[in-house]
């Protein structure tokens, strides 16, 4: 065990853990931000999509001990103030989610390309989303959703 | 809405009336006796069996929804039924999930039933009260019921200003007689039901706030990994746990049990205080298995041979009519072909997963993503032989299922190692586990046989072979006996397809101790790939399009109106540019008729799918954006299903493991898509699984009517269609 010291969502935090354990499950299990999902655990599925440094990561390749302090993580709980993120009011204006497990991974995908591709094609949306399986089938939706929060974005 | 997380059950319940003082409780028992309601007296004992509906003084109004959200909906369209008829809006409902406790009846979400069964009930059940609150009110006004009306919580005096909130009259009502016949809202008058009302649970899945089973958290918690058998029914001849211990973290080292509906298999469990070290500490294990002959009879390839080998022989006859096969024999125009689907995992994203205490006094608490609570109740009491009413379930919302969490084994070893280790206790199934450790949707093979007359499709039979989830899961099938669950699906009393000449359906049951089990629209996605890829083979031979074959032998009306509709739709009719196709396909399932048709078009050595077109007649629905996501989700893994995926088994071993190695449909491969609800008032069919039967066989005859090549073995490499004989 070892001391570590993170930034998520703006607040900093202490922690004991394993230098070997992933983000993910710090973010779960020691700082209770369980918005964050865990579903494959080899970067494959994108549940446990993460922003670091402003980019998508997946926690769960991303042992504690390879996290600078200064790293600025971002997760789920971190993209909205009192307001809702113009994606998530996208997601509920389209009606996305159907389980709803992997959205948080979605939307922490999609909120990172819109910042860095304003108004995305479909084919940017696929590059960008393609590591985030959803089962429950709702890609179509996301698509289209992604659309919507490009113009929720740019009309604010 | 105001939703409690995962705090259902007969507690809550019983303290939030407390809190609140005097209130209404009404409910149906069971949905064999779908209208038994007892309320609550006025000494505030709880005299009530299945309350559905808990009306507050203070006017808070508790629906319990008693089927669990999968993400099918049912958090809001079950308590829309009660809410439609009580006369309130949703936004003002509490929803609370029901516990597993028989007073609310059946309560697994499966099968597609939770809208067609509760239909009629719950909607009573809201009428009901809606009518004693209105007679309480008259009685407190001294007028007459009719001069009374419901509408937004309150009760109105008509003609006047007058008016009480259902809190202020929920005391009265409950003194009152219940209404055995409450009488219904005419669906014209309906402000919810076949309305798209926006989903109330969807913000707390967009934040990230939902709880899902994994997201539990018990206080003095710890975590277990199971290392299961690689062979899956290995038994632990021994194991070394020396490495395992030193992983800081871990607690103890124990082999465990997984017990299935029909057998038990072994494990070796580590525990921990964190997933993460008890996951390590798995890794770290030494375990010796005895694995028998299991490298023998886990095999895929063993399996399928077996099954061919049956395409050759005669099945049991399911049904006959007008001598089949003499027939046959006899016909000018035949054909003889055989069709084969491979086993499926459902790979929920959320991974299986359960928190459980074993208390010492024997009482039991669970806390997990399960469809079927009340099953969940039943088969822990009976697998812990200790009483139900000792065992308390909290059904949390599931991260994906498809059929999966019907099959509680993961929540079972937790109960094992709780009641081992004196502790709440997680396990969490890692993918490798869901993966390679099964129940699987079976493999199964068509052996099709048909012959065309005068340019009609006029003999037709469906030899249906494979691995029963009635026979090697519940109650075994004897050697003369059909699975008929199957059989009637393919019965053309399902499909509507009446065959002038002769027809017949047969069954040969072909075993494997690769375990199965119910794989969203069970075997009808297995099925219907064979008989409608089959028909449109014979239409070919009689020299007929495959949409005027169709309509030339179907003989019900909302069949012929989904077919023409999608052709309508789908612009089935208009010419395509050389190397493009359409596939249709039809096919009835859960009470639903759906229709597909695909588009494809040929890109170097395979094809592209462009567009899906379904059209879905499911009778009266709740809500029509909730029917097109499901659509749309069926489609999807109905895709899946075609060209994905394909469980191998070899050797004894799974050869999968994740999801680089067993592959589910990606955004980037999303075709354009399009569903039309057809409305007609009928009753209300299911429609969480109809829409995906149609998916393969849609594809298939467009991949025919693109390239001329017709593939009968799924799942096809669309990317390589050379490669496929």
């Amino acid at each position: 065990m070892a001391k570590y010291i993170i930034t998520v969502n703006r607040k900093e935090y202490t922690i004991d853990v394993d230098p070997d354990i992933p983000l993910v499950w710090v973010l779960r299990d020691y700082l209770g931000l369980k918005g964050t999902k865990f579903g494959c655990g080899i970067a494959s599925c994108g549940a446990c999509t993460v922003h670091f440094n402003g980019n998508p990561a997946r926690s769960c390749q991303l042992p504690i001990s390879s996290i600078p302090r200064n790293a600025k993580i971002v997760t789920i709980e971190g993209i909205s103030g009192v307001t809702l993120h113009p994606v998530q009011e996208a997601w509920i204006e389209i009606q996305v989610p159907q389980c709803g497990y992997c959205q948080s991974g979605q939307i922490m995908s999609a909120v990172a390309l819109l910042k860095k591709n304003p108004n995305p094609t479909d084919e940017h949306i696929n590059a960008a989303l393609n590591g985030n399986i959803c089962r429950c089938g709702t890609y179509d939706r996301i698509r289209k959703a992604i659309h919507k929060a490009a113009q929720i974005e740019s009309s604010n | 809405m105001v939703k409690d997380k995962f705090i259902p059950g007969r507690r809550s319940f019983i303290k939030t009336t407390c809190l609140v003082g005097m209130g209404l409780a009404i409910g149906i028992d069971s949905l064999a006796r779908p209208f038994n309601i007892f309320h609550k007296n006025a000494a505030g004992v709880d005299v009530e069996l299945s309350p559905f509906i808990l009306i507050a003084t203070d006017g808070t109004v508790t629906i319990v929804n008693p089927r669990p959200d999968m993400g099918q909906g049912t958090l809001q369209s079950i308590p829309s039924l009660i809410a439609e008829e009580l006369e309130v809006e949703l936004s003002q409902v509490k929803i609370i999930q029901s516990d597993g406790k028989s007073k609310y009846g059946s309560q697994t979400s499966g099968g597609s039933t939770s809208v067609r069964q509760l239909w009629t009930p719950l909607r009573k059940a809201g009428a009901a009260v809606k009518e004693m609150l209105i007679k309480a009110a008259a009685n407190r006004w001294g007028v007459a019921d009719d001069k009374c009306y419901a509408e937004n919580a309150r009760i109105f005096m008509k003609g006047t200003d007058k008016s009480l909130g259902y809190g202020q009259l929920a005391e009265d009502a409950s003194k009152l007689e219940v209404p055995l016949n409450p009488s219904l809202k005419d669906p014209k008058d309906f402000k919810i039901i076949g309305k798209n009302l926006k989903k109330l649970d969807i913000p707390e899945r967009v934040t990230g706030k939902a709880v899902y089973g994994l997201d539990i958290d018990v206080p003095g918690m710890v975590y277990a990994s199971i290392l299961h058998s690689p062979m899956i029914f290995g038994k632990v001849v021994s194991f070394d746990a020396a490495a395992a211990m030193k992983i800081s973290g871990v607690q103890s080292v124990m082999k465990c049990e997984r017990k299935m509906i029909h057998r038990m298999a072994e494990g070796v469990a580590v525990i921990a205080s964190s997933w993460w070290a008890a996951d390590k500490g798995r890794r770290a294990l030494n375990v010796k298995w005895d694995n028998g002959g299991l490298d023998k009879t886990l095999h895929t390839e063993t399996y399928f041979k077996a099954c061919y080998d049956a395409a050759r022989k005669s099945g049991i006859n399911f049904e006959e009519h007008h001598d089949f096969q003499t027939k046959f024999n006899g016909a000018k125009l035949k054909l003889e072909v055989n069709y084969e689907t491979p086993f499926l995992s459902h790979v929920p994203v959320e991974p299986e997963n359960a928190t459980v205490v074993v208390n010492d006094d024997g009482s039991v608490e669970i806390w997990a993503p399960v469809q079927g609570p009340a099953e969940t109740l039943n088969e822990v009491a009976d697998y812990l032989n200790v009483s139900p009413e000792k065992i308390k379930v909290n059904a949390t919302l599931l991260g994906g299922s498809y059929g999966r969490k019907a099959y509680i084994d993961y929540v079972k070893e937790a109960c094992f190692i709780s009641k081992a280790v004196k502790k709440p206790v997680k396990v969490i199934w890692s993918r490798e586990d869901d993966i390679g450790q099964g129940p699987y949707r079976p493999g199964m093979l068509s052996h099709m046989q048909g012959f065309v007359k005068d340019g009609r499709i006029t003999g037709f039979h469906h030899h249906a072979i494979g691995e029963s989830i009635l026979g090697q899961v519940f109650k075994g099938l004897s050697d003369d006996e059909a699975d008929g669950t199957i059989c009637e699906e393919l019965s053309t009393r399902n499909s509507k397809y009446q065959f002038a000449g002769a027809e017949k359906i047969s069954w040969t049951n072909v075993k494997t101790e690769i375990p199965i089990m119910w794989w969203r629209s069970v075997n009808a996605a297995n099925f219907a790939w064979g008989q409608e890829c089959f028909i449109d083979e014979l239409a070919h031979l009689a020299g007929k399009d495959p949409v005027d074959a169709r309509m030339d032998l179907l003989n019900d009306e909302r069949y012929k109106k989904v077919l023409q509709v999608l052709v309508e739709k789908s612009h089935y009719r208009e010419k395509l540019t050389a190397g493009r196709g359409k596939g249709i396909s039809l096919f009835s399932s859960f009470g639903s008729i759906c229709g597909c048709c695909m588009t494809v078009s040929k890109v170097n050595t395979g094809i592209k799918i462009e567009k899906v077109v379904a059209v879905m007649d499911c009778g009266q629905f709740v809500s029509p954006d909730m029917v097109k996501a499901q659509t749309e989700g069926n489609i999807v893994m109905g895709i899946s299903a075609a060209i994905k995926g394909g469980i191998i088994w070899k050797n004894g071993v799974c050869q999968h493991s994740n999801f680089n190695n067993y592959h589910v449909l990606r955004l980037s491969e999303m075709p354009e898509l399009e569903i039309h609800i057809i409305e007609n008032g009928e009753a209300p069919g299911g429609v969480g699984e109809a829409g995906l039967p149609p998916v393969a066989p849609a594809l298939g005859n467009a991949i025919f009517a693109a390239t001329g090549v017709r593939l009968r073995n799924l799942p096809i490499d669309i990317n390589n269609l050379s490669m496929v004989g």
